[in-house]
């Protein structure tokens, strides 16, 4: 929780953002995951993927300042856009 | 001739090409900081081995927004080659200077082995001192070294001529993917080493530096050095 007090009484916002591997590419981490899941007895999984889950604040008040501002650092650093993907949920903190 | 070596934190390759890179040059290559924000005039420079930055986040994502790498990325643009060994083929590719990502291996296990190579491509600075198709054998160590690229950039590497090294089998037969073992990470088509359009940037998963003197067991890796240094005096 941020201590610093919200600019014109908006409030600051937090990034949730996920990425994961894009469809088609291989994850082989994933699939162990999978099968170690059917090892311990839980039958019917199946599509395991793994991913990152990465949250920040964000000193920007305007949701949309926000999303564009996050979907810059996905794609020149949180993701690696030629194997990932990263979906943005933008909320107030 | 002046050569660069470029040392981050997590490095551990980088004394192994200063010897080798050394021995072929009769210099010392410059050791450069990760933090330094121009590299001194160079001819050649490599980006090494090891475990920059932790792989925090990918491997190679943090270093390749590191300061060095900016004018790294500088230079090769002007034409000053870069060979990037492991780390340094990860890096590379984290900073677009090479396409393709490199994946978790598809064994999910660290490999550290000795691999056979064919040499696909000798045009080029890197590969010249080959045969085409000579079968040579380099060690590997690396948990990430699974080549990946859409089916696209594939067919164009390979119909270009500039898939430098491909896993094969020690008689230098394919290596089938990975259901012989000749190919450690599940690499797609075999890769283990690709060329930039322009031929002045080298990507390897496999350490030539480490077989580069005939008392650590072999001298297939000394001829890209030597190679390096005939070629841009």
């Amino acid at each position: 929780m941020s201590i610093r007090p919200a600019i014109g009484g908006e409030n600051e916002m937090k990034a949730k953002i996920h990425v994961t591997l894009k469809q088609g590419v291989l994850d082989p981490q994933g699939k162990a995951v999978e099968n170690a899941l059917s090892a311990l007895g839980f039958g019917g999984v199946s599509g395991v993927r793994q991913g990152k889950y990465i949250e920040l604040e964000l000193g920007e008040t305007d949701p949309e300042k926000a999303q564009s501002q996050v979907e810059e650092m996905c794609r020149k650093l949180l993701a690696n856009t030629v194997i990932e993907d990263y979906a943005i949920d933008i909320a107030e903190g | 001739m002046k050569a660069s070596v470029i040392v981050f934190p997590g490095s551990n390759c980088d004394r192994d090409v200063q010897v080798a890179l050394g021995q072929s040059l009769r210099r010392q290559p410059d050791m450069v900081w990760h933090g330094e924000a121009e590299i001194p005039e160079t001819d050649l420079i490599v980006v090494p081995g090891g475990f920059s930055y932790g792989d925090y986040l990918r491997s190679g994502a943090m270093a390749a927004q590191s300061p060095v790498m900016r004018d790294v990325v500088v230079k090769a643009k002007k034409g000053v080659p870069v060979l990037g060994i492991c780390n340094g083929f990860q890096v590379l590719t984290e900073c677009g200077l090479l396409p393709g990502a490199l994946m978790r291996n598809a064994g999910l296990k660290f490999v550290c082995k000795d691999v056979h190579l064919s040499v696909e491509e000798t045009e080029s600075v890197f590969t010249g001192g080959y045969e085409k198709g000579q079968v040579i054998r380099i060690p590997i160590a690396h948990h990430d070294g699974n080549y990946y690229a859409d089916d696209e950039t594939l067919d164009r590497l390979e119909g270009d001529g500039l898939v430098a090294f491909s896993y094969c089998a020690s008689d230098g037969g394919p290596a089938d993917g990975s259901r012989n073992g000749a190919n450690p990470n599940g690499s797609a088509r075999d890769i283990a080493g690709i060329l930039s359009d322009t031929r002045t940037v080298l990507g390897m998963m496999p350490h030539p530096e480490r077989l580069s003197d005939p008392a650590l067991g072999g001298n297939d890796g000394r001829v890209l050095f030597d190679h390096l240094v005939a070629a841009l005096g």
